[in-house]
């Protein structure tokens, strides 16, 4: 059976939640294989989070010069295990740091790469969807190792299997990719609440919130959900621009989208079209929100909004 | 004065999408050195891949005030992916005799995103991308940049030469004057092909084929109702009902 490697994200102490996506797709074309790129010292912690992620193997290379180096350094990690175990694919979460390491391993491995997959059959053959959601692209790589990354929650994970093999390896970093040295490292300001590209649920905002999002961060807590926001939203400095949903911020694809004072143009609606469920709250009957919407209320987000959670609440008491 | 073999620091930025930013960045770390030059130390030069019509961007690009551009189109090219651009561009910036590359930078969920880091592994020069702050120490030939990320901000810095990207939001690019259109005009565009850089068409094949693709099947028509005072009891029970929440 062919190995397929796994790149586990993971922020310094905890694994992100990717690493079992990738790993359930993984499983479908051969032996997942993951591969752990930490400071030293910290495997034994990540590598415990892996348990019943599907792995059924880890090599773990702690190493603080990856960290200190960045991408390039990553790369050649990787690259290194590439060619010591022969894997047909090298699975990487699409992130803006795990696109520049696929793109620049698929460089040096002389490997075809696909960015931003959406699903991964046996074959190693993947499904993107392109043009804001609007097609679907089936595409395969044509040269012996694949290098594809994959969105997150694209697919649910299968939870299972029992803790991994763990197999730790020194690897050194060669001097060409050492030549950026990263010097100060802020952790992104986190809320309570979910990643916005991560959420199952996603309660956004746009024009209609009048730059109140009070009710929507209300909502978006009661279930659990991250909070978006539309680039009228953002542009007029109500919200930030790291939660902007749409063809210049992010694309969200989760099991509930609510879009609550959101006309619904199309740079807003290549954002989040292919969410499984849709909502709409929005005054005006006409907004083109509505014919994406599986539910829409016509009516004001600050009545409706206040309602619903009073309604949920009572019921699940 | 830079690169020592040259006489003069070339800066050179690959237009796309989000051009601008990289072109107003690069003009803004220029601009000040060149300060009072008879003829400038510094130059930048536009790079773009594309059809002839690309050349429109270059013109614009010239029009804010870089100083020449080089344009590479070839049938070959025609519907060519990420490495294959990269490849195309980096051997362009190779016979250039640059210091410094910027790029603009799409949006995490773009293709080309991946474009600078393969440039910077094609030329073998260190990768400061989705820079959201730029500082060039021209004398000791170093950059610094703030990488703003969903990972966060990372300070990170490397010795030219560099491939720098830069994110949105960086900077506000300026709008061409009518000086800097008119001067456009005269600045030179240089025409390449694929022959002209040495590249054989077998050098850019995809290594990645599309299989077949679909229109989304469209959306079933869902339930709209007019508030009336229990909308939101309303949407709860669709949400309860549903088990979304």
């Amino acid at each position: 059976m062919s190995k397929i490697f796994v790149v586990v994200d993971h922020d310094g102490s905890k694994v992100s939640k990717s690493a079992a996506e990738l790993a359930t797709f993984a499983k479908r074309a051969g032996e997942a294989v993951g591969v752990l790129l930490c400071k030293n010292g910290s495997g034994d912690s990540l590598t415990s989070q892996l348990a019943d992620s599907g792995l059924a193997k880890v090599l773990v290379v702690e190493n603080d010069e990856i960290s200190q180096h960045g991408i390039a350094a990553a790369t050649s990690a990787i690259a290194q295990l590439v060619s010591k175990e022969s894997p047909s694919a090298v699975l990487i979460s699409s992130s803006a740091r795990g696109k520049e390491i696929a793109g620049r391993l698929a460089v040096r491995l002389q490997a075809g790469i696909i960015t931003d997959a959406v699903n991964l059959a046996p074959d190693l053959s993947t499904s993107q969807s392109v043009f804001g959601g609007s097609f679907t692209v089936n595409a395969k790589v044509g040269t012996a190792i694949s290098v594809i990354t994959i969105r997150p929650s694209s697919i649910e994970p299968e939870i299972g299997g029992g803790a991994p093999a763990i197999e730790k390896v020194q690897i050194s970093i060669e001097q060409k990719d050492k030549s950026v040295t990263i010097t100060n490292v802020e952790p992104p300001v986190k809320g309570g609440r979910p990643d916005l590209t991560e959420a199952k649920i996603v309660i956004s905002g746009g024009r209609g919130t009048n730059g109140n999002f009070a009710e929507v961060e209300a909502f978006a807590d009661l279930l659990g959900g991250a909070v978006g926001a539309s680039r009228a939203a953002t542009d007029a400095g109500w919200y930030p621009h790291t939660h902007q949903v749409g063809q210049t911020g992010k694309t969200v694809s989760p099991q509930l989208y609510v879009a609550c004072g959101i006309s619904g143009a199309i740079q807003h609606r290549a954002g989040m079209q292919t969410s499984k469920t849709i909502v709409a709250i929005n005054k005006d009957p006409e907004a083109p929100i509505f014919d994406l919407a599986d539910f829409g209320v016509v009516g004001d987000l600050f009545s409706v909004l206040p309602q619903a959670r009073e309604a949920i609440s009572s019921k699940r008491a | 004065m830079v690169s020592g073999r040259l006489d003069r620091e070339s800066v050179d930025a690959v237009l796309n999408d989000l051009d601008e930013y990289a072109i107003e960045e690069a003009l803004r770390i220029v601009e000040p050195l060149n300060e009072g030059k008879e003829t400038p130390e510094h130059t930048i030069t536009l790079i773009s891949m594309g059809p002839d019509r690309a050349s429109e961007a270059i013109r614009k690009g010239l029009s804010m005030g870089a100083d020449s551009g080089i344009l590479i189109s070839d049938a070959a090219l025609q519907g060519s992916d990420a490495v294959s651009t990269a490849k195309v561009l980096a051997k362009t910036i190779a016979d250039g005799g640059f210091d410094l590359v910027f790029c603009g930078t799409e949006s995490t969920d773009a293709r080309m995103s991946v474009v600078p880091a393969m440039l910077a592994e094609l030329l073998g020069w260190a990768q400061l991308t989705f820079a959201g702050s730029v500082n060039i120490d021209v004398a000791g030939k170093k950059v610094e940049i703030a990488r703003m990320t969903d990972s966060g901000v990372e300070s990170m810095n490397a010795n030219f030469p560099c491939v720098v990207s830069v994110i949105e939001k960086i900077n506000e690019p300026r709008y061409p004057s009518f000086k800097g259109i008119m001067a456009a005009k005269k600045k030179p565009i240089e025409n390449k092909t694929l022959a002209d850089l040495g590249i054989s068409s077998g050098e850019i094949k995809a290594w990645s084929d599309v299989l077949d693709s679909q229109p989304r099947a469209p959306r079933e028509k869902g339930v709209k109702l007019e508030d009336a005072g229990d909308g939101g009891s309303k949407l709860a029970d669709y949400l309860l009902e549903k088990r979304l929440v």
